[in-house]
């Protein structure tokens, strides 16, 4: 009984994938006909193919390998960069005595309360001024001030017993020394939680991608479908669509499925 | 819990801060500041004028009964977002919390969607319902159901409900499934021996006691559908037709980048920081106590 449910569930929940993977395999007359078919066709390849090759207008004309490559870019840019300062940040907020400290944490906790969406047009103004407009720096650096991660390193690195800072002192380590020798070893599977979580994040980026890129060389691929999905005249290309589709989902679905332990792990502590 | 201990150093650890500050003054304050200077202003839309207004931005908006129209579609919208995903979330993790064999495969099968981009998720849905060819179209209309999302309105706010909701279900999922493992069994065998069924077992003992996460679920669910969902809302409907999709984000958005009502979109950005600030403000204070309960 309970299983039946849960399968009830998890086939419902599927099934838009299930739809998505039906057309990625179908070519483009058998996509548009009804009824819609319910079972894989042999169209994958070709599709694949189509799909990576495409700088017909019909496809709106951005190869699908760069856009890729610039979502892959922008994800480990995003994750790394968030991860490396909020690293930086949490070390001395723990381990240092420092006027302003309190300052600071709180300067950094306030970005908490100011998601992108809400100060859209003066955050694309300092981009432009700097000239940042279309470059990686553009798209990654706005983002990677993190609050989330700060204080879930905060949290880790109190957790630290101070003996060991005793000791590294006493040894005659610097800061640096037992930042890099104790800290990182000790915090690493919190880096790889947070690293699986920030990737997806980075990788699902969407309006700000949109505002900043105007040249297509610099799309991401998950923009890319809102421009496929634009084409002009007449229908849109589904089968091209769909498989675009598959290929902006998979890269952080296989991360979550492969690293479900750290994903898990990394959601829950960075939202509480 | 504080450090007892610290390193001394005149200068490194702000060093070791500025990154972090530095992107935060650049990317969020001055502009977050910049935000609600603007709002302060009328500018022509050319660009060659600017005059400093007070607060007209604001009593235009507040007057404007379009505006307070985009208002309560958001509630709607992320109410019904947040209400649906829960619920979907709480009946699967009630069910995979009784189970044991399997219970990993399950969660494995239903955490996926949390990775899939807000757009994609558009896409996909907008795909099957797609007026001519889309799958579940084709289903309704052989029940005599003409479905158009792109000339009803209501139509179009149902299927932006339902993308945003689906992708919603397995966060949701992930903390609820968790809440309920942290009952103690004994609790929860007690219970049985006493002879209450398992709806009793879930309606008095199991609810009551994942009740906090419900409320920390539903605040995090609420911010989602205000901003997050804005890339559904992009690819789905764009807003239309005629607004009926067109919640304060995506207003914000359209008004000040294509309609460039600079002054008005400021306005509209400062008085959702507003709503940003009283939202983390009450799952702060939410997340402290939770912290007294268990020290």
């Amino acid at each position: 009984m309970s299983h039946l449910i849960i399968i009830v569930g998890l086939l419902v929940i599927a099934f838009p994938v299930w739809i998505t993977i039906v057309a990625a395999t179908h070519d483009s007359v058998r996509v548009t006909q009804v009824p819609f078919p319910l079972l894989p066709g042999d169209q994958f390849f070709i599709n694949l193919k189509a799909m990576f090759s495409s700088r017909e207008e019909a496809i709106g004309g951005i190869p699908v390998g760069m856009m890729m490559l610039n979502s892959l870019v922008m994800a480990l840019m995003i994750a790394t960069g968030k991860i490396c300062i909020s690293l930086l940040s949490a070390f001395a907020i723990v381990y240092f005595k420092f006027r302003f400290r309190m300052f600071f944490f709180w300067m950094i906790f306030v970005t908490l309360m100011l998601p992108v969406e809400v100060r859209i047009l003066p955050t694309f103004e300092v981009v432009a001024d700097l000239g940042m407009l279309n470059t990686y720096w553009g798209l990654t650096i706005p983002l990677i001030a993190s609050a989330t991660a700060t204080f879930m390193f905060r949290q880790t690195f109190l957790s630290i017993p101070d003996e060991l800072l005793e000791a590294a002192r006493i040894d005659g380590a610097g800061p640096m020394r037992f930042f890099f020798d104790i800290l990182l070893p000790i915090s690493r599977t919190s880096i790889a939680a947070l690293f699986v979580i920030l990737f997806i994040f980075g990788w699902n980026q969407y309006l700000w991608p949109l505002l900043i890129t105007t040249e297509k060389s610099m799309y991401t691929i998950v923009m890319g479908i809102k421009s496929l999905l634009e084409t002009a005249d007449g229908e849109p290309a589904w089968h091209i669509i769909m498989m675009t589709a598959l290929m902006a989902m998979l890269p952080p679905v296989i991360v979550v499925l492969c690293m479900q332990n750290l994903f898990v792990k990394g959601l829950t502590e960075t939202e509480k | 819990m504080l450090k007892r201990v610290h390193f001394r150093s005149s200068w490194l650890p702000y060093a070791l801060v500025a990154p972090q500050i530095l992107v935060t003054l650049v990317f969020f304050m001055w502009p977050a500041g910049q935000s609600i200077y603007q709002s302060f202003l009328i500018e022509d839309a050319f660009g060659f004028s600017t005059e400093f207004v007070w607060f007209e931005n604001y009593t235009y908006l507040l007057t404007d009964s379009l505006y307070f129209d985009t208002v309560f579609r958001t509630l709607f919208f992320s109410f019904s977002v947040a209400f649906l995903s829960l619920s979907i979330a709480l009946l699967l993790a009630g069910f995979v919390d009784r189970i044991i064999r399997g219970a990993m495969f399950y969660r494995t099968m239903l955490i996926w969607p949390y990775a899939v981009a807000p757009v994609i998720a558009g896409a996909l849905w907008v795909f099957m319902f797609d007026p001519t060819l889309g799958i579940l179209t084709a289903m309704l209309d052989s029940f005599g159901w003409h479905w158009n999302h792109r000339l009803n309105g209501g139509e179009a706010m149902a299927l932006v409900i339902i993308a945003a909701t689906w992708k919603q279900i397995s966060y949701n999922f992930l903390f609820l499934v968790a809440a309920m493992q942290a009952i103690p069994k004994s609790l929860i065998e007690a219970a049985a021996l006493d002879g209450a069924g398992p709806l009793r077992r879930f309606r008095t003992i199991i609810f009551p006691l994942i009740m906090p996460t419900g409320f920390f679920l539903l605040v995090v669910n609420v911010v989602y559908a205000f901003f997050e969902t804005f890339g559904i809302i992009h690819v789905v409907t764009g807003g239309g037709p005629a607004k009926a999709t067109e919640i304060l984000v995506y207003k914000a958005y359209s008004d000040g980048f294509i309609g460039l009502d600079l002054g008005g979109s400021a306005a509209q950005s400062t008085i959702l920081m507003i709503g940003v600030v009283l939202l983390t403000v009450i799952q702060f204070r939410y997340v402290e106590r939770q912290v007294d309960y268990s020290s």
